[in-house]
């Protein structure tokens, strides 16, 4: 569990996030969403220590981030996954390179070893036969895959996932958002997913955050999400056609009785 | 002024971070066979094909201007040898070299930070800057003196070309002329200076690629204030070790 406690976090004069409090739960699929330069990615870079907060605590499993010293902070790491909005693959290295890399500098496994935990973590994700490839000969979706494998090779505590979705297609979308649950489920991970993708926050949000101009300005679940009265909420979700429909047929549905 | 210091304290700090024991040495020493394949035996056509000419026109240079009964022919050798191995293979060179290499490394870091790639490596626990960057320091003060010596050779060669295909000297004299007071401390200077530019290219070049923020112009940006600062510190420092030991 991830428990977050009054964030703060400025850039010279700008501040950027304001006193968010929120707590992530093991198994779960927690959703952060806002629109582009709410502080997603600020917020998500302050959590795995990427940036350091001005004010607040972040506790994981009761140990806190922020007062961690370097080599505490990477012995917490090796417990993280994290999935980067490009991929962030090492173009040097091959699909099967990239994948045990982890195992390479943490493990005394042998190659033999690797390699076995390797090809397991790309069946996990549906990629088997791309592993003498390099990043630049694979598909946007494929790179994510490779990328989802990476982050489960060291069987993580903590998965982050920074934007899974985008540059995807709407299918490849569905079946990302699908691996990255089941993994939760399956290795009991705590999964913290930024996104502003609304398809990703009706399959699988199971605990969905809302940031709007640095503040936290909501918290649900996906069935919440479509009838609730936050204004700034609903200017977020209802800002496409397609969910402005749904919501005119829902609200004809009530009246409906 | 400010800034300036800023950069430097940034720099010292990413220093700190870079040199410190691999995580793994078996990963160490094969990133730096990798990095010496890259940074320098890639490099070496380039030296030896710069050498040869420059050694040539140096030849005829010299030749041109030291036309005087008072001056013996051989001479035209001398200065050619000293020129080489004084100031052409290790400054003139690491200048060449500072474009080439710190440019690549430069670029090579930048698009590993706007990509997020060294964010990668930090989330999983490693020490991105010792990771990405010690090898390429090792690698290329390691590989710079064989650069060198094969600069020194080739220059002297390219002179050799010249004595052998005209009459402005002839090959007998320019032999002479080459092994005329040579002192071998010369060879041992060249190669301390040369390792001492090879880690500001390399360290310098580093830094500037390794705080890249933004995209690919400022990866390009990077990588020419690299070169640039690359060469300045080359200068300056050319002067302080030549202070340091040959002045008496």
């Amino acid at each position: 569990m991830i428990e977050v406690k009054d964030i703060c976090k400025s850039f010279e004069d700008k501040e950027v996030l304001k006193n968010i409090s929120a707590t992530f739960e093991k198994g779960k699929t927690n959703l952060i969403i806002g629109q582009s330069g709410s502080g997603k990615t600020v917020f998500i870079k302050t959590l795995v220590g990427l940036l350091r907060p001005d004010s607040g605590q972040i506790l994981y499993d009761r140990r806190d981030l922020t007062r961690m010293k370097l080599k505490e902070l990477k012995l917490l790491r090796r417990e993280m996954g994290m999935l980067f909005q490009g991929s962030a693959l090492f173009d040097s290295m091959t699909v099967m390179e990239n994948v045990t890399f982890p195992l390479l500098m943490f493990t005394r496994d042998s190659r033999k070893e690797r390699e076995k935990r390797g090809q397991f973590c790309l069946e996990r994700v549906n990629l088997t036969g791309a592993e003498s490839l390099y990043p630049g000969e694979i598909s946007g979706g494929m790179m994510k895959r490779v990328a989802i494998a990476r982050a489960i090779a060291l069987n993580p505590k903590y998965l982050f996932c920074d934007e899974p979705n985008s540059g995807l297609d709407p299918k490849t979308s569905l079946l990302i958002d699908d691996l990255i649950h089941d993994i939760t489920k399956e290795y009991n991970i705590t999964t913290v997913i930024n996104t502003h993708d609304m398809n990703s926050v009706m399959n699988i949000g199971e605990q969905i955050i809302f940031i709007a101009d640095g503040e936290k300005a909501w918290e649900g679940n996906k069935d919440e999400i479509m009838s609730s009265n936050n204004t700034r909420l609903n200017d977020f979700v209802f800002a496409s056609d397609l969910f402005k429909k749904v919501k005119e047929v829902e609200n004809w549905v009530n009246e409906e009785g | 002024m400010i800034e300036a210091l800023r950069k430097f304290g940034r720099y010292i700090i990413l220093m700190l971070r870079t040199l410190t024991v691999p995580e793994r040495w078996s990963v160490f020493f094969r990133q730096t066979l990798t990095e010496i394949y890259k940074l320098g035996v890639d490099s070496l056509w380039i030296v030896i094909f710069i050498s040869v000419f420059i050694g040539a026109v140096l030849t005829i240079q010299v030749s041109l201007n030291i036309q005087s009964p008072m001056i013996p022919s051989f001479t035209v050798g001398y200065i050619t040898r000293e020129t080489i191995l004084l100031e052409f293979s290790s400054t003139i060179m690491s200048l060449i070299l500072a474009g080439k290499v710190g440019s690549n490394i430069a670029s090579e870091l930048g698009t590993m930070r706007v990509t997020e790639q060294i964010d990668a490596l930090e989330i999983m626990g490693v020490n991105s800057a010792n990771y990405l960057i010690l090898p390429k320091i090792a690698a290329f003060v390691v590989f710079i003196p064989v650069l060198v010596i094969f600069s020194m050779f080739f220059g002297v060669c390219g002179g050799y070309l010249i004595a052998f295909a005209t009459d402005m000297i002839t090959v007998a004299k320019y032999e002479y002329g080459i092994q005329y007071w040579f002192q071998p401390y010369y060879i041992g200077y060249s190669i301390v200076k040369s390792m001492s530019f090879a880690f500001i290219i390399a360290s310098v070049s580093s830094f500037y690629g390794y705080y890249v923020k933004g995209g690919a112009l400022q990866v390009g940006k990077a990588s020419t204030d690299s070169v640039v600062m690359c060469s300045v510190l080359i200068l300056v420092f050319d002067l302080v070790i030549t202070h340091l030991m040959l002045a008496k």
